[in-house]
């Protein structure tokens, strides 16, 4: 049932995304690719949707893919889901466990685990960039990146903005809000693209 | 009486917080800090550091480790609850509005175009969020091999198609770091200084 897989796919992502939202999206890619629930394209499009929309990106969306899926009561669950983890953990922490977070142990595999998903996070992050590079015109299959040829203006538009956060990033000494990035990637893909 | 007017003003800022909060947890964190503890003085600045910890090192979003965490600590149980909610009722509406009509802006040609840059823009964030926690992350040579075989392995998921999920990589990991904790803790305590931690 639909409801169902919806509330324990999303409540493993609230359950193990340590470390906010860039955590949760390898888990949730994992998720929504695996059950046939988004493809990467919609994931990016939602990420970019979340982003620009108030609120944990975590919750934007598992309330996404919960209402594409099972309406109302999917998006209910789902977010419920995400969100019921987080919930608890820091309940109990207060209630019983203060100690915890002190414990060298626990602390040993938190930092071993922010480590592994660093590598998780530029993983999928290099993965997404690199299919972007393709042109995926009419196919959204997972093959159809390496069977329709590179895009040039896809190539042109990733080295730019990739240019636009590092330039930013020297001249601020700061990361370009994602807000901004993705205005600036919107007006672009408008002009490669057409209107 | 008195409780349940804070637990509303718990439900109520912590929905303001979430409606005008754009760019995730870590632009949260300042805002709740501004209000929780500058304005409300519900927490200290004290609390406010703590929590922050506590919020990267627990699962879920920050911004409710947060909301519960301020809920809590004002009026229990009921409190967190409230603040939670708060916190993510405007996302879910907003959210859901925008589901059942993004399908048909994406018909538009301008819409679909946009996107197309947007997708780029996705991923080149995504590798930048992973830039900055490997910036931020301590370097000792336990924690860059463990950074080096978890992106390798993810790679080599997506490359090949492999069956691998991230809880199991992130399983693996985990149960690396208690093994070497006790490796390092049950060899005495003259080799402490490699592993520590701070």
């Amino acid at each position: 049932m639909i409801i169902l897989e919806l509330f324990f796919a999303f409540f493993k992502v609230g359950l193990f995304a340590f470390g906010g939202a860039y955590a949760a999206i390898p888990l949730i890619r994992d998720i929504v690719l695996s059950y046939g629930w988004l493809t990467d394209e919609a994931l990016s499009r939602m990420i970019a949707v979340s982003e620009s929309t108030p609120g944990p990106i975590m919750v934007n969306l598992a309330t996404y893919v919960g209402a594409s899926r099972g309406g109302l009561l999917g998006a209910a669950a789902a977010t419920l889901a995400v969100v019921l983890p987080a919930f608890f953990v820091i309940v109990l922490l207060l209630s019983l466990l203060k100690k915890f977070a002190e414990n060298r142990a626990f602390k040993a595999v938190l930092s071993s685990l922010k480590s592994c998903v660093a590598g998780i996070i530029l993983a999928v992050g290099a993965w997404m960039a690199y299919e972007n590079l393709f042109a995926r015109e009419g196919c959204e299959c997972a093959l159809a990146p390496l069977e329709n040829g590179m895009d040039p203006s896809a190539i042109g538009l990733t080295l730019l903005l990739a240019a636009v956060m590092i330039i930013y990033k020297v001249a601020a000494k700061k990361r370009i809000s994602p807000i901004l990035l993705i205005i600036i990637s919107a007006g672009l893909g408008m002009l490669v693209y057409g209107v | 009486m008195k409780k349940s007017k804070l637990i509303f003003d718990l439900f109520y800022t912590f929905f303001k917080i979430g409606l005008f909060t754009f760019g995730g947890g870590y632009a949260m964190i300042a805002v709740i800090e501004s209000i929780c503890v500058e304005k409300k003085g519900w927490i200290t600045h004290d609390d406010m550091a703590n929590v922050t910890v506590l919020a990267e090192s627990t699962p879920g979003p920050i911004a409710v480790n947060c909301a519960t965490f301020v809920g809590y600590k004002r009026a229990g149980l009921s409190g967190a609850a409230l603040a939670t909610l708060g916190v993510v009722l405007p996302s879910f509406i907003i959210i859901y509005v925008l589901a059942g009509v993004l399908d048909r802006l994406i018909e538009i040609k301008a819409v679909s175009s946009a996107f197309s840059g947007i997708r780029i823009a996705v991923g080149l964030l995504i590798i930048g969020a992973a830039v900055n926690m490997i910036t931020k992350m301590k370097k000792t040579a336990f924690a860059v091999a463990v950074l080096v075989l978890s992106c390798a392995a993810m790679l080599a998921v997506n490359i090949f198609s492999l069956r691998l999920s991230v809880i199991a990589l992130m399983a693996a990991a985990a149960a690396a770091g208690l093994i070497r904790f006790f490796i390092l803790s049950g060899s005495g305590s003259e080799k402490r200084g490699e592993g520590d931690e701070k």
